[in-house]
């Protein structure tokens, strides 16, 4: 199911005054693979999360992806790289409806010379839409509905489904599955699963052991701003990952 | 994999939902009912020329308050409306009345408001300084600065071509002003951009939320920084639309502009926080003030009373936008 290396950071270094959240970190991500990110609050996650989708430079460090280094300067470098991000705000726009939302950043327009001022066609984005979210089991969702009206559970299908439909390499969902209920974390995690057989990689973080266990190949523990170890969730057991994660237990390599 | 559950979806056809659309029902409801008051009570009221001449008092801050709407939808303000438009007025005014060609002295003044919006924008996307400040400092410089450059006195601008949009044309039986049509193609084009590119849904997204627009890759300040430079760009052509109301170029002129701008985009139903309202609203809002003081004016009441019914609505407008918000 893995294959070669796709995404590798290399001793990524961030300090926020005194304050040192990520203290040469270093990670690969297979092509296909599934890898759970670990830590306790304030263990470096976001911060890793946030320098690879271009949000955040790192002050010492490099990412690659594909072997190329990569110089991230705005999310929508990242995006344009084939990483795509589900952040644990959700990054929805709520005054837009639920098509511009799944679009956004990445309108078709026409005609192309006049770039940002051309027309967009709202009436292809409704039914792209609708094509889409269809294929990826979200079929219910008027395009032409505000997000802001809608539930925690319908943004987040949205923010998935904008990540999944659109990444060509990676996906990183922080917290994914935090505000829903059991239905609709199953369709999360379900969508997930689809996402390899693509060859595309995923970065999870999650307090879910329970979704780590169900879906991750491999888990990597942060502990304060540095890698404390990495293990297997389906072999290793759960009290294993939650001792790593609180640094109860020396760390085992794999 | 089952389907996330949800309301049933709500059909609105997108064009006519846009363009009749329920923000703007509100404020037209409004306009409608000063309209109907003011006709019964004085017949005069719906004369075409009365109606033309409602149209040509409303063309400066209609115009004007195109670049605030702009500005406000982002959730910044501008407090440097008057002052950029009067330095427009100024320096088309001395240029020509120095001998120079009228049509480059008017593009010339039109770049420099265009600049002025620049470097507002600037200030407030690079230097991440609060637009209610920016604006209000470069309202202070410019004041200083326009009375330096005409030497404290107004002057006359009497020239064919900066006086053309004063000019009146008939159509049917209606009588409008260059000025005016110049008005409703801005509203055209910056309701085409805000509506129907990618550019003005991507202004929504920043007055939302400026944070969720760059996670989602927009580019904030360049975008913020655009904005500004089109609405220095509608204030210049405001200049020109003020110098065929009135040849004169007077430093001290629009003084109220700022606010009565703000007010037309608050009455229109775009709300202060950003993201929310739009250009048709806008127009309504403008109309609403020409209206009213145009209604009263014929009915001849004290002009006090224009400013207090006003003062009103803008109360009412920004409650009605809180309730709202306090709902959702």
């Amino acid at each position: 199911m893995t294959g070669d290396t796709v995404l590798e950071v290399r001793g990524a270094v961030k300090s926020y005054g005194f304050v040192t959240a990520l203290g040469g970190v270093d990670l690969t991500l297979k092509r296909g693979e599934i890898l759970a990110l670990l830590g306790d609050n304030g263990a470096g996650k976001t911060s890793l999360v946030r320098a690879i989708s271009g949000i955040m430079k790192l002050d010492e460090g490099d990412i690659l992806l594909d072997g190329q280094r990569l110089a991230l300067g705005s999310a929508g470098d990242a995006r344009r790289a084939g990483i795509e991000t589900v952040f644990q705000n959700l990054a929805v726009l709520d005054n837009l409806d639920v098509a511009s939302n799944f679009y956004i950043g990445r309108e078709n327009t026409w005609p192309r010379w006049l770039g940002p001022l051309g027309f967009l066609n709202a009436a292809r984005e409704a039914s792209g839409w609708t094509a889409q979210a269809g294929s990826l089991g979200i079929k219910a969702l008027d395009p032409r509905q505000e997000i802001g009206l809608m539930s925690g559970g319908q943004r987040q299908a949205v923010a998935v489904a904008r990540a999944v439909a659109f990444a060509s390499k990676v996906v990183i969902l922080d917290e994914p599955t935090a505000a829903l209920g059991v239905r609709e974390s199953a369709q999360v995690l379900g969508l997930i699963k689809t996402l390899p057989q693509r060859g595309v990689s995923v970065i999870l973080i999650s307090h879910n052991m329970e979704h780590v266990v169900q879906v991750a190949d491999r888990a990597v523990v942060l502990r304060q701003g540095r890698v404390a170890g990495s293990l297997v969730p389906r072999r290793d057991s759960v009290p294993d990952l939650i001792a790593m994660i609180m640094g109860a237990a020396p760390s085992t390599s794999s | 994999m089952s389907a996330v559950p949800v309301s049933p979806p709500e059909k609105t056809s997108g064009v006519m939902a846009k363009i009749i659309g329920v923000p703007s029902a509100g404020p037209l409801l409004v306009l409608l009912a000063f309209g109907l008051i003011f006709a019964i009570t004085n017949p005069r009221f719906l004369a075409t020329h009365n109606l033309s001449i409602i149209l040509q008092q409303t063309v400066i801050i209609g115009t004007l308050a195109i670049g605030q709407t702009l500005v406000i939808l982002t959730a910044g303000i501008d407090l440097a409306v008057g002052a950029i438009c009067v330095l427009g007025t100024i320096i088309a005014g001395k240029l020509v009345t120095s001998g120079y060609d009228p049509a480059l002295s008017m593009a010339f003044s039109v770049l420099v408001c265009t600049a002025a919006g620049f470097a507002a924008g600037g200030l407030i996307s690079g230097l991440r300084l609060p637009p209610f400040i920016v604006t209000l400092g470069i309202l202070g410089i410019l004041t200083a600065a326009l009375r330096l450059i005409s030497a404290g006195g107004a002057f006359p601008v009497r020239d064919e071509f900066l006086g053309w949009t004063g000019n009146t044309l008939r159509l049917g039986g209606f009588i409008v002003t260059y000025g005016v049509l110049l008005m409703f193609v801005l509203y055209a084009l910056v309701w085409y951009l805000l509506n129907e590119t990618k550019w003005g849904r991507h202004v929504y997204a920043i007055g939302n939320s400026p944070e969720a627009a760059r996670l989602v890759g927009i580019p904030v300040r360049r975008h913020l920084l655009s904005v500004y430079l089109l609405a220095g760009f509608i204030y210049g052509i405001g200049a020109w639309l003020a110098l065929g109301r009135i040849p004169n170029a007077d430093p001290n002129a629009l003084q109220t502009a700022n606010l009565d701008s703000i007010t037309a985009v608050v009455i229109g139903g775009t709300s202060l926080f950003g993201g929310r309202g739009g250009l048709i609203g806008t127009l309504i809002g403008a109309l609403i003030v020409g209206v009213l003081r145009n209604g009263l004016t014929l009915a001849g009441i004290d002009p006090l009373w224009q400013d207090l019914v006003t003062g009103i609505l803008v109360i009412v407008a920004v409650a009605l936008d809180q309730l709202s918000r306090r709902k959702g």
